[in-house]
């Protein structure tokens, strides 16, 4: 028998392996391709030579790039889980499951009974590539990042759903100076969690666990969090040899099913495809020629602030800091806005100590010519920097934007920025920011994703964008977040792509995300006629090019473009007019010392993980909070309907008026129970069940549920459930009872009054994933509480047939649980009155904070009520104030009973001055891509803001309270307007 | 020029005048039904264009006009629909749009909605458009689904269901590549050109044509050879459309499998079958229970037909409504209505039951139905039949082709792998015997 050679080429490295006859590994190499797959597989080849030269091999391809070059090159190709599972089954027979890690996907395998094999979906991508990129975003190696990952304290939890969450979640762990060591092993955790959650979909990980593939090959922290994660001792955590080139081998073995071929006739075939390229999917090109390139660049650089030299200036000063998520930026500006100097660049996940480094320098520039009047700060690092070195002034980004647009051009009626990690837009009207549009947690990172694949590429970020400017035929990359983008990237190298092209794809990528994601922008009138567009992607020509080709429209791109937060803070700096700062003098930095650490607040059930940040002189800072308890301070509640209305809803458990004596039925406090409790606990405690609930929602709740969800893209209200009913088995209750409803109740104020596809078939989704059910009755059967006579009789038979409650009794019930449902409807809305009324006499803004009703779970929301709260907001929900309105027709088929309270909220807020409304939505929620638009244009043409609050399994609260304090920043203004005119 | 009238909400008609004078712009689902269905529309008097664009611009288009996290069909079909507009050479005073309203839970029932939205937004708010649909929404002067219409209709529909049946039992083995697609092509137009005449649209007729469609089809020449075949379900706009699943069934014809898709006929009867069980749980007027009733027998009458046709050829005939509807218990409620509803698992366990167990199960990123009826279902199904062998493809503007491939590829070698053990136990078998 011959030779038999098996190349797996992934998205990120070429495994080559030889095996002889007797399955024995004669060779193998594992090397990264840098994208050039064709090129690296042809040259490790070649240093073969001598060992296949002359003879018949077989060769098989395997691998996610492989398939494009198999075909191209005309070689026999395998899947690449389907060749693993082969090597598998011949070196560990007995293996129970597999997990094998690539650069950009999870695979699971599982052996024993049916043989299941699974990859990750489409919105999990990223997890060789994930874990680089976080790297990337430490400043460290990914071998730095796994030995620091080793001496951890703590694990934060991030969000596990897809890398660009995670990265959000970690961005402000570091800016609040968490430890690198706890970040490092927090991101292989969310790698772990991930594929636990993202891959087992309800098939238990147990037994002899094989783990392969380069990242748990080489990375000995994950490995650490994927044994401990899944308990495993020595003997069923299987780390093999040649874990990184299981794939390749197994193609190897694979390959006995194919003929043998002369190997000078297979190496010539897979070198002639080196050349072929079949992409389709182009664009235009950015620029036609050299001279409307510098055109274009002479435009933009006349918009430049005045000169000024730090070295012979004499006199006052202001200075500004934007800490912002991936880069801390400054400037030092004379009171005509002149650049004394200017800082930018990346916080390498420490802004304090860049701060300090830089604080030092200038003063040394400054020495006793220049004063220090006045100090500003701004950006995620914000709190920690102001508290740090004693600045004048904090302010949110938008302003501190806003200001410095304003200076290059006083006719600007909308900014964009997008920097690193946000993008942040906002319309100016009469001189005060209007609306504001962040970018939710998907459009992420599109700047620093430009950085580290140029740097992955090996080239500067300057370099590599400067490739894209005159390439033809740049390649559509889409423009759903850089999880997808990056996958289209690696179709697009392996249908030959050029550098060039990728480059000025990704431009386009992300101006178009921005536009059509961030801003839902059709076109150029709707943003404004005197653009700003700023932030360091922005220094990026073909970025800028490629935003004035999509709109149409000439902006204006300041040279500045990357610290105008900076400038701005320090115009405002200026505008304090202090007589002496506060900033800590030179004397004050030379004793300055910083530590940060981890901490789990337990003062309450939120559990938040603090930093607490102390510095010399005994000042310090807590982060990672939603109250003000841990700071020391009493808890001021203002009154707050989320949270009387969960309060009121955890108490209707046990045995009510009844005395329980039919037996304990359980019932999971999750979806429409948030809505239905009342009337379920007062129908079954009349007659005489004992209702037990399931414990309150938390994150270990989740975990314990995670394995047995089939659907990673579902919403994590439903998510939840999983945890909820689980824990109703183990309570041991004799029945679970969670109905599926299609209708919800008819408030006659929709054209139709349906739940939505989830919360109205969840419960058989449960009856199929979940095995612990089969232990106990699980009871989900239809109810159309919405026809509450035809109930009556439907579901009276429904209790006759499953628990023989005679029939008369049950309508009782039936009739007596409907009238505790309006009690309990009418107290909400009377509550709601109350706490509206008193926020009147006390003068105090009122949000109505509109979700669904399960958004009210402090675990769903992540007492985000409570942040509003803070900020001296009475909060009520939206079912408190939607019956003030009536049924009135809408752009959209108002066919959802609890969607369509949001819109008669909005409405009902556009008549009340006091008013404002923050619209929740859960990721994943489809009907809120129509919700959310339709809540807006109700908002806006009432005159008021929209503001809308995206959240997932974690969140990330720094977010929050920007999008918070930018709405009362908006707020202010208005009413600064109003008192003017 | 034909005025533009409005209703009392404000909602632009489609007048008797804008027949005489526009174009009524359709967007393709199936390429054969539709094709018949646009047929019979010019026979009623209107000018209808199908648009069968597939290029990367109608994306762009849907990117830019519809909220990016709507689900894929709407961004494609409101895409194609504004990108012939503006691009493929009409009058946009000229034109009229239409697109189905099913009316149930599930986002799709917006998609009219979100098209106005969207030509209000390209400035092209003058454009009328129809909703076609069952549930007597949105009245048109200018627009009638009248009974005999509807009846056309559902005869094209079991033509364009058996004939796209038994093409796909053909095409994978064919020895004179294009043979089926001819044939295709040949019936289509013959079952038009008698659609004029007044032709197939009584059962007599019709019988006598299922038999003529499959003789002739049982007539293309064809290889002896087994081809592993791969059933094909989910979300009904990208299960069935080229455009909406990448060509889904080119690429699997390209990997040497057959493509199994369950037709049309079972989701119309699912639909008006809800209307019923709507009326079982949760109560109201008999009156409604029984009009459906009368109209499911009749749809379910011809697919009967068709199934005896088939039964009588060479060909696979797929089991009926009711057959379908049994496997679905103990699975999903009769009242898990929204989308495909029920019906999705249904055809999976139809699929596993006719000896597929090879399913690719399509849906858009994010499909609400789909968390719990597609992807939802998997477990138990694999628990249940340990053969089955079903992988979850999402569709969407950002997913790449490479990724949905390489998890087909997957699911393709595990049918390869089942298949040569099933025959290496059959080998077993017959020695023993």
């Amino acid at each position: 028998m011959s030779l038999r050679v098996g190349i797996d080429i992934g998205s990120t490295t070429v495994k080559v392996v030889v095996l002889d006859e007797d399955n024995r590994l004669l060779f193998r190499s594992y090397e990264r391709h840098y994208s050039k797959a064709r090129e690296r597989a042809c040259e490790t080849l070649r240093s073969i030579e001598d060992m296949l030269k002359g003879k018949d091999v077989r060769l098989v391809i395997t691998g996610s790039a492989g398939l494009g070059v198999a075909k191209a090159a005309g070689l026999d190709f395998v899947q690449e889980v389907y060749a693993t599972a082969a090597a598998v089954n011949q070196f560990i027979p007995d293996t129970d499951a597999v997990i094998e890690l690539g650069g950009e996907d999870a695979k699971i395998i599982f052996f024993g009974g049916a043989l299941e094999e699974r990859m990750n979906g489409s919105c999990a991508g990223g997890t060789g590539a994930f874990i680089d990129q976080m790297a990337t975003l430490m400043n460290v190696t990914v071998n730095e990042l796994d030995e620091l990952s080793l001496k951890h304290e703590k694990i934060y939890p991030i969000a596990s759903r897809c890398g660009v969450f995670a990265k959000s979640d970690i961005q402000p762990i570091l800016n609040q100076g968490g430890r690198k060591e706890d970040v490092a092993a927090s991101i292989f955790q969310a790698v772990v969690d991930q594929t636990v959650a993202g891959l087992t979909q309800g098939r238990e990980l147990k037994g002899k666990i094989v783990f392969l593939g380069g990242p748990l090959h080489f990375l000995m922290g994950l490995r650490e969090r994927f044994v401990e994660t899944l308990q495993l001792d020595e003997a069923h955590a299987v780390f093999p040899e040649d874990g990184d080139c299981f794939a390749a081998i197994g193609a190897a073995l694979c390959s006995s099913d194919y003929p043998a071929r002369p190997f000078n006739e297979l190496f010539r075939l897979l070198e002639e495809s080196r050349g072929a390229t079949s992409v389709v999917d182009t664009m235009p090109p950015l620029f036609a020629s050299r001279e409307e390139y510098d055109a274009f660049t002479a435009r933009h650089n006349s918009s430049t602030p005045p000169k000024a030299d730090i070295n012979t200036y004499t006199g006052d000063a202001y200075l500004g800091i934007d800490a912002g998520s991936t880069t801390t930026k400054m400037a030092l500006i004379a009171p005509d806005g002149g650049l004394l100097y200017t800082y930018y660049h990346s916080n390498q996940g420490n802004p304090v100590a860049i701060v300090l480094d830089q604080l030092k320098t200038i003063y040394g520039l400054c020495g006793d010519r220049i004063v220090i009047k006045g100090s500003a700060v701004t950006g995620y690092g914000e709190d920690l920097i102001k508290n740090a070195f004693s600045c004048d002034l904090g302010l949110v980004e938008t302003v501190a934007h806003y200001r410095a647009a304003a200076h290059f051009n006083p006719d600007v009626d909308f900014i964009i920025d997008i920097g690193g990690q946000d993008m942040k837009c906002f319309k100016i009207r009469n001189g005060a920011v209007d609306s504001i549009m962040l970018n939710e947690a998907c459009s992420s990172g599109c700047g620093s994703f430009i950085e580290t694949f140029a740097k992955a590429l090996g080239y500067d970020i300057a370099d590599f964008a400067k490739l894209g400017l005159f390439t033809k035929k740049p390649v559509n990359l889409g423009s759903r977040c850089t999880v997808f983008m990056n996958s289209s990237v690696k179709q697009a190298q392996k249908d030959g792509a050029s550098v060039e092209d990728i480059s000025a794809g990704l431009s386009i990528s992300i101006v178009k995300n921005a536009i059509y994601k961030v801003i839902r922008a059709a076109n150029a009138d709707d943003l404004g006629r005197h653009i700003v567009v700023q932030g360091g992607t922005f220094y990026n020509d073909a970025v800028l090019r490629a935003f004035e080709q999509e709109l149409g429209r000439e902006v204006t791109r300041p040279t500045i473009a990357g610290i105008m937060g900076a400038f701005g803070a320090a115009l405002c700096a200026r505008n304090l007019h202090l007589e002496k700062s506060s900033l800590l003098s030179l004397d004050a930095l030379q004793s300055f010392t910083h530590t940060a650490r981890p901490v789990t607040c337990n003062l309450c059930t939120n559990h938040c993980s603090l930093t607490v940040n102390t510095f010399d002189g005994g000042r310090r800072f807590i982060s990672g909070n939603r109250c003000s308890r841990p700071l020391g301070k009493e808890r001021i509640e203002l009154p707050n309907l989320y949270r009387y209305k969960y309060r009121k809803l955890r108490a209707l458990e046990g045995k009510g008026k009844g005395d329980g004596s039919r037996g304990r039925i359980g019932i999971p406090f999750g979806l429409n129970m948030y809505e239905n409790l009342p009337f379920w606990f007062e129908l079954f405690t009349r007659l005489n069940f004992e209702v037990v609930l399931s414990p309150e929602s938390s994150r270990k709740l989740y975990i314990k549920g995670q394995r047995t969800i089939p659907s990673d893209t579902v919403c994590y209200p439903a998510k939840l459930l999983h945890g909820h009913v689980e824990a109703l088995v183990e309570a041991g209750v004799d029945a679970i009872f969670y109905p599926c409803m299609s209708y919800n109740f008819n408030e006659r104020i929709s054209d139709n009054h349906y739940n939505c596809p989830v919360v109205a078939y969840y419960p058989e989704l449960l009856a199929a994933n979940i095995p612990d059910l089969k232990k106990t009755k699980f009871l989900n059967p239809y109810a159309g509480l919405h026809r509450p006579h035809d109930y009556e009789r439907i579901g009276s038979q429904w209790f006759a047939d499953t628990f023989g409650v005679p029939r008369h009794e049950a309508k009782e019930a039936i009739r007596a649980a409907f009238e505790a449902y309006h009690a309990h409807e009418e107290d909400v809305r009377a509550t709601g009155r109350a706490y509206i009324e008193e926020a009147r006499a006390a003068g105090r803004p009122i949000i109505v904070l509109a979700g669904r009703p399960y958004h009210i779970d402090p675990e769903i929301n992540h007492g985000i009520d409570e942040l509003i709260g803070s900020f001296g907001f009475y909060v009520v929900s939206e079912d408190a104030v939607a019956y003030l309105e009536d049924y009135a027709p809408r752009k959209v088929l108002n066919q959802w009973t609890f969607q369509a309270r949001m819109y008669n909220a909005a409405r009902y807020v556009c008549t009340q001055p006091d008013m404002q409304l923050i619209q929740l939505v859960s990721f994943g929620c489809g009907t809120d891509a129509i919700t959310g638009d339709e809540v807006r244009s109700i908002l806006e043409s009432g005159g008021k803001l929209y503001t809308q609050l995206k959240i997932d399994d974690i969140s990330n609260l720094g977010a929050v309270r920007i999008r918070v304090r930018s709405l009362m920043a908006a707020m202010e203004e208005r009413g600064k307007e109003q008192d003017n005119g | 020029m034909a005025k533009l009238v409005y209703d009392k909400d404000g909602r632009l008609l489609f007048t008797k005048e804008m027949k005489e004078e526009y174009t009524i712009l359709m967007p393709q689902m199936l390429p054969v039904h539709f094709g018949m269905f646009r047929q019979l529309l010019v026979l009623e008097g209107y000018k209808v264009d199908m648009l069968t664009s597939n290029h990367r611009g109608i994306v762009d288009e849907g990117l830019k006009y519809v909220h990016n996290d709507t689900c894929y069909p709407a961004l494609l079909v409101i895409g194609q629909l504004i990108d012939a507009i503006k691009h493929g050479g009409y009058d946009p005073h000229k034109v009229a749009l239409c697109i189905t309203q099913t009316g149930g839970g599930c986002r799709a029932s917006n998609y009219i909605h979100l098209l106005r939205k969207a030509l209000v937004k390209a400035g092209l708010e003058f454009v009328p458009v129809i909703s076609i649909n069952l549930s007597g929404l949105e009245h048109n002067p200018g627009w009638s689904l009248t009974l005999p219409l509807l009846r056309k209709i559902v005869y094209a529909m079991m033509y364009g269901d058996l004939i796209v049946n038994v093409a796909n039992q053909v095409r994978p083995y064919e020895i004179d590549k294009g043979d089926a697609d001819a044939m295709v092509e040949r019936w289509e137009e013959r079952l038009t050109q008698g659609f004029q005449k007044g032709r197939g649209m009584t059962r007599r007729e019709m019988l006598a044509l299922f038999d003529q469609i499959i003789a002739e089809f049982a007539a293309i020449p064809v290889k002896d050879e087994e081809k592993v075949r791969v059933g094909v379900v989910g979300e009904i706009y990208v299960k069935f459309s080229p455009l909406g699943n990448n060509n889904l069934e080119d690429f699997l014809l390209s990997e040497g499998a057959e493509p199994v898709v369950p037709g049309l006929t079972d989701f119309i009867i699912f639909k008006v079958y809800n209307r019923i069980v709507d009326v079982d749980i949760y109560g109201g007027l008999w009156i409604k229970k029984k009009a459906c009733q009368v109209l499911k027998g009749f749809i379910e009458n011809c697919q009967k037909d068709m199934i005896a046709a088939l039964k009588k050829s060479r060909f696979r005939a797929p089991g009926t409504f009711e057959e379908m509807h049994k496997l679905v218990h103990g699975y999903l409620g009769d009242g898990n209505k929204m989308g495909e509803g029920w019906l999705l698992t249904g055809e999976m366990l139809e699929l596993i039951h006719s000896g597929v167990p090879n399913i690719v199960c399509t849906q858009p990123f994010g499909c609400l139905p789909n968390h719990i009826v597609g992807k939802g279902m998997i477990r138990k199904l694999k628990d249940d039949y340990p053969s089955s062998n079903i992988v979850a493809i999402d569709y969407d503007p950002g997913a790449t082709k490479i990724n949905q491939e390489n998890r087909i590829k997957l699911m393709l070698a595990n049918a390869r792998q089942l298949a040569k053990q099933a025959a290496a136990e059959e080998e077993k078998e017959l020695v023993h015997a």
